[in-house]
């Protein structure tokens, strides 16, 4: 890794470390008999760790010009590696938090492994852990084959792929401690929060640099969604995470924001995030890689823009619809229900231009489990946003709020589309950054394949029965006028859905730890490729049809 | 008419129409303009022929 350094960029990354060194003995030093002082110890465990990588490497010799000639893949890989490990533990604490509901014995005593403490580890390790990593990764890939740039340089990206990871832990290891905002996607708190706005603009910085150098003057569709991506939630971050400590030496800080105000901050950032980070972002992995694997074109490309402008432009309104029948003025509930309904247009035109593309390549989805793993991936895009537009009405609000239709909802969502999308793309991606002639063995891929399947088709239906029942009986009333059932009684209800969600959740977990092995046995074992063949029909006789006006 | 709560909501009411719909329109005139068709059209290919070497 640090070969590729040349050496400015050595004595650069070393002065970062030294940087993020102090700010963690900063931490430490104020944060005396705070949690603040542990995750300065944290913080400059990570840096001293980094310092003795540089320093380990510092004499290494130089890298030559012919790094130029060749795409800068080693930040795409490690991410790739990173996501896969976070996917794995997140998705075990899910199943953990999961079984917890089944047997609530499962904390085993401990403040740590509470519900309000493991839950949202499960969401960030997932979330951003799993889905941010996988996103840095792909979008290295991405951006430079189709800018036909290499990166700027090589120290930023290891940056933004450190330091973003470093966030992650930081988040993870401060919900244990009982460190959080209580604000869902936005739990870490300030600290945390400014260092992932330094990395993000680095980010994007990198971003525009490597965009800059490109070969066309065209950006290609899937830029547009991972700028999108990065440029939003830059926005959303820095906008939902105005708050102010309640001294430099603790780790609590309050909003700046207050009451219902608070509280539409939040769900504009909340379903944005939703929207940029686990939508935007993805679809610019399904731009690329779909049509890649596939070998034929996107459909419309046309309809690609018109959805990637509808798709910026009406989330931005919908978040006010987490608020139905709350103090928010009625008419802003309406105004993100009406933008939440009208989603639906450009969301089924990014789902439908997906599926369309597979026209004529039906027997390449039959054959190929990555490919299968991408059109599943669209088609649970497709059912969770509808899905979602009719829960945001606010009729159906009113049954589904609060209840396990949600979390259904967000799982058919980030199972069904997200994981789906990000299984596909890494099989497809492992190969062409290891420049390995396959993967490791096409059967597991297809194990995969049917363990996330059936466990995201087990969870989401385990979700719906449970969430509408759980829904009705909160508002069955007897004769006089009082609720029939309480609170107890629809727990009683929805134990077995519970069993069966978490069933469903460790079926997915196994799906991911088997994607890990065929990952580690393809990096290790396969042959090499002859030469670097890119998965597109390059046979002239094959002509690929174009794109249907 | 002044900077007064009436004033602000009916603002927040509208504008959205307003912009929403003349960015709608722009779009929509970007993607459909005869002339851009053979940008996307080489566009949606070019990702299925990449180079294998970045050009710098």
């Amino acid at each position: 890794m640090l070969a590729q350094l040349t050496r400015d960029e050595r004595l650069n990354a070393l002065i970062i470390l030294f940087v993020v060194a102090a700010c963690g003995v900063a931490m430490m030093i104020a944060g005396q008999g705070d949690p603040l002082g542990l995750h300065g110890g944290v913080v400059l465990a990570a840096a001293v760790l980094g310092i003795f990588g540089v320093v380990a490497g510092y004499y290494a010799p130089e890298p030559s010009e012919a790094r130029f000639s060749q795409y800068y893949d080693d930040p795409s890989k490690i991410g790739i590696i990173l996501a896969m490990g976070w996917a794995v533990f997140g998705m075990f604490i899910g199943d953990w938090v999961a079984w917890l509901l089944v047997y609530p014995d499962l904390t085993f005593d401990a403040g740590w492994s509470s519900f309000g403490r493991i839950r949202p580890v499960h969401t960030t390790a997932v979330i951003f852990g799993f889905g941010g990593n996988a996103l840095i990764a792909t979008s290295f890939h991405v951006l430079q084959r189709t800018s036909g740039a290499r990166l700027p340089d090589q120290l930023l990206p290891w940056f933004v792929l450190f330091g973003y990871n470093l966030f992650c832990l930081l988040a993870v290891t401060g919900y244990m401690m009982g460190i959080t905002q209580s604000k869902e996607y936005a739990e870490p708190e300030w600290y945390a929060d400014l260092w992932l706005v330094v990395v993000w603009v680095a980010y994007f910085i990198l971003y525009l640099r490597t965009l800059v150098r490109r070969r066309e003057p065209h950006i290609y569709v899937a830029n547009w969604y991972y700028m999108a991506f990065i440029l939003v939630v830059a926005i959303l971050h820095i906008v939902n995470g105005l708050t102010l400590p309640i001294s430099l030496g603790s780790a609590k800080s309050y909003s700046a924001f207050s009451g219902v105000q608070d509280a539409m901050t939040q769900w504009w950032y909340g379903h944005n995030a939703v929207a940029f980070f686990l939508t935007a972002g993805f679809l610019g992995m399904m731009y690329y890689y779909l049509p890649k694997r596939a070998g034929r074109p996107i459909f419309s490309y046309r309809m690609s823009i018109i959805s990637f402008w509808g798709i910026v432009f009406f989330y931005m309104w919908a978040g006010s619809h987490h608020l139905h029948y709350t103090a928010l003025p009625h008419w802003v509930q309406t105004l993100g229900m009406t933008f939440s309904v009208m989603l639906l247009v450009p969301s089924w035109a990014s789902a439908g231009n997906a599926l369309l593309t597979l026209n004529g390549a039906w027997h390449k989805v039959r054959d190929d489990a990555t490919l299968r793993f991408m059109m599943v991936a669209a088609v649970f895009y497709g059912l969770s946003t509808f899905e979602g537009s009719f829960m945001a009405i606010r009729s159906v609000n009113s049954l589904s709020h609060y209840t396990d239709w949600t979390v259904g909802h967000v799982h058919a969502g980030a199972l069904g589309w997200v994981a789906l999308i990000t299984f596909g793309s890494i099989y497809a991606v492992v190969p062409w950054l290891w420049k390995r002639e396959r993967m490791y063995s096409a059967g597991l891929v297809e194990v995969h394949f049917w363990l996330a399947v059936a466990g995201t088709v087990i969870y989401v239906f385990a979700m719906w029965n449970s969430g509408i029942i759980q829904g009705l009986m909160w508002r069955t009333y007897n004769e006089s006028g009082t609720l029939a059932y309480s609170f107890i009684d629809s727990l009683v209800a929805m134990r077995p859905y519970y069993a069966a969600r978490a069933i469903g959740g460790l079926l997915f977990l196994i799906g991911a730890v088997v994607g890990c092995y065929n990952i580690w046995m393809t990096v290790r074992g396969v042959p090499r490729a002859a030469a670097e063949v890119p998965a597109a029909s390059a046979d002239p006789d094959d002509p690929i049809r174009q794109p249907a006006e | 008419m002044g900077f007064d709560h009436d004033t602000t909501v009916w603002f927040s009411k509208t504008f959205g129409l307003f912009y929403l719909m003349a960015l709608l329109l722009g779009v929509v005139v970007y993607a459909y303009w005869p002339s851009n068709k053979k940008r996307f059209d080489q566009a949606a290919q070019s990702i299925l022929h990449e180079e294998e070497r970045p050009w710098r």
